[in-house]
Parts: C-alpha cells; structure tokens; sequence
C-alpha cells in the first residue's frame, strides 16, 4: 500500500461505480422475474427477459472486474461480509428455486428464472461485501 | 459538576462496541427452524400452514417495517449521535436476522398459496392486483437489499473499530432512516392490495 493510500480515510478514496452496478443489476433482474411471472401459466414473450438477464449479467460481470481492480481496498471483509452473504442468498435463493420447481414451472421460463435466481444470488454479496469493504482499511 | 457530568450521553464502551455480534448468533436456530417449517409447509402443501406463515410473516413484516419508518425512524433521526450508536448496536443486529427471515416466509408460502388459489393465473379476475403486489415487493425487494442491508451492515462493522468514523455512521443511518420510511409507506400499498384480493 502506498503512503497516500494509507493516509486518506477509506470513506474518502473515491471508487468506481460498483454499488451502482449491483443496484442497477439487481433491479433488471428483479424486473424481468416480475415480468415472467406476471404471464403464469401463460408463456410471454421471452426477448425482454434475455435482454433485461443478459444486461444484468454484463453488469454483474463489470462489478466483479471493477472489484478485482481496486486498490487501497479490505479485500479481506469483501470476502468475509461477501462469502456469509453467499452463503445466506443461497438458502434463500434455493428455496426460491424449490417453489418454482413445486409449482410446475418448466422448460423455457424456469431456465429464465433459474438464471435471475443466480444472478441475484450472486449480485448482492458483491453489494453488500463491497458496502462494507468501502469503509474499512486496506489490508496491511 | 456532578450531574453535568451524570447528564451527559456516555458512548458506549469500546470493549461493548468490539464484541458486537453482527448475526445474533443466538437467533439463528429459530430463523433455521422457520426456514425449515416453511419449506415443510410448501412440500406438504398445507394450506394451514402456508396460510399460518404468509399471515404471520406478513404481519410481522408490514408492523417491523411500519414501526421503523414511521415512529421509531423520526425518533432516531432526532437522537445524539451516541444515543443513536447505542439503539442501533442492540437494533440493528436483530433486524440483519430477522427481516430476511420475515421476507423469506412470507414470499415463499405467499407464492405457493396463490398458485394454489389460482391468484397467479393470468385469468383470474384481479390478477392486476397480484401483478401490483409483485411490482411493489420487488421495490421493496430492491430498496432493502440495495440501500438498507448495506447500511445496516456498514454500521455496524464501523461501530466494531477501535475509532468508528462518526461522520460515516451519520451518512449511513440517515439512508437507513429514509429507506425504512419509503418502505413503510410501501407496506401501506400492500395492505391495500391484500385486503382487496379477497373482496
């Protein structure tokens, strides 16, 4: 670590647009599960939903090369707040998954939603990981 | 003299404030069990039991989230700094467990209970209604996970170092403030909508 990254508090290292990322992905996301589900037993038009879930892919995947990149950073509470959040969102987003599966959902849509689900899955320990990580020190 | 220094807001003490459990792990086998009751419930598909656990998660959730938007919210906006670290150290350990726990029961046995009803179908006559439920959670969804968890959980890690930053602190929990008041206010919307699916 350099001395000027030493010296600042870790609120004021200016950082790229990462919650944001996570936000906006986690709202497409939410988005395109809405819209599915507001066709059931219908089948709706799938091109939002890939459009809307590859969107939020890009943007995950952005969040995890701006994080990967980031200087002056606790990577070490990114991955403890980060890693327990995973472990959590994986319940719930198993359990999700559970009532999809219970409820008959198949083929096309439960591919759709099972790749929200994942998305969302992963999108908010990056969220609250890097919330947390923002404010903490660098590792020394 | 004596009482000046009686009368003033003593921090809370480093030792007290390091040993802070972000998850209280003494909560967590009751969340599990939960869990697990409501996964029970979707596998035997008991009407009884879904209906237990979306009225009494829902219910939990609505007042949490009416309680902390609109009178604990204000109270705390209008407290000292150190009141505030002292409520949030015991408050906001509880709410990291509880409301994903309260969120997850009432959506699961919610979803399953309108498939069974046939509320999802997109036929039924105030489906409408149940596509604004789902708009309004996902808001809910999205203003929870994306601005309240983070700052509930930024909080509490600051209040863990030897120095927390109590500019950061101050920063963190006004979001926490108005997001808790936009969700109440949204928990409102959902009470509308839930007593008019069965009219």
């Amino acid at each position: 670590m350099s001395d000027a990254g030493a010296a600042v508090r870790p609120a004021d290292i200016p950082r790229p647009p990462i919650w944001e990322l996570g936000v906006a992905a986690l709202v497409l996301v939410v988005v395109s599960v809405v819209y599915l589900a507001s066709y059931i037993p219908g089948k709706p038009n799938t091109i939002p939903a890939y459009v809307l879930l590859a969107a939020a892919s890009a943007l995950v995947v952005a969040q995890l090369v701006l994080i990967g990149g980031l200087e002056h950073f606790s990577r070490r509470s990114f991955h403890q707040v980060g890693g327990w959040a995973l472990v959590a969102y994986v319940v719930i987003g198993g359990m999700i998954e559970y009532v999809f599966l219970r409820n008959d959902t198949r083929g096309e849509e439960l591919a759709l939603l099972t790749w929200g689900l994942a998305l969302f899955v992963v999108d908010v320990p990056l969220i609250l990981g890097f919330s947390v990580a923002r404010f903490q020190a660098a590792d020394g | 003299m004596a009482t000046a220094a009686h009368d003033a807001p003593a921090p809370p003490a480093e030792a007290e404030r390091r040993g802070l459990q972000i998850v209280p792990r003494a909560g967590i086998p009751f969340a599990a069990a939960a869990i697990v009751g409501v996964i029970v419930a979707v596998a035997l598909d008991s009407h009884w039991a879904l209906n237990f656990f979306h009225v009494a998660g829902g219910g939990a959730w609505t007042t949490l989230d009416l309680f902390l938007g609109f009178v604990l919210g204000p109270i705390m906006g209008r407290l000292s700094l150190p009141a505030r670290i002292e409520l949030s150290m015991r408050l906001m350990p509880k709410l990291v467990l509880l409301i994903p726990t309260l969120v997850t029961l009432t959506l699961a046995s919610g979803f399953q209970l309108a498939h069974d009803f046939g509320f999802l179908d997109s036929s039924y006559p105030r489906h409408g209604y149940i596509v604004a439920s789902f708009v309004v959670v996902a808001i809910m969804a999205v203003i929870a996970i994306g601005y309240l968890e983070p700052a509930n959980l930024a909080v509490l890690f600051e209040l863990r170092k030897p120095q927390p930053d109590g500019e950061v602190i101050q920063k963190l929990m006004r979001r926490f403030l108005y997001t808790a008041g936009v969700t109440g206010a949204l928990q409102v919307a959902t009470l509308v909508i839930m007593t008019r699916l069965p009219t």
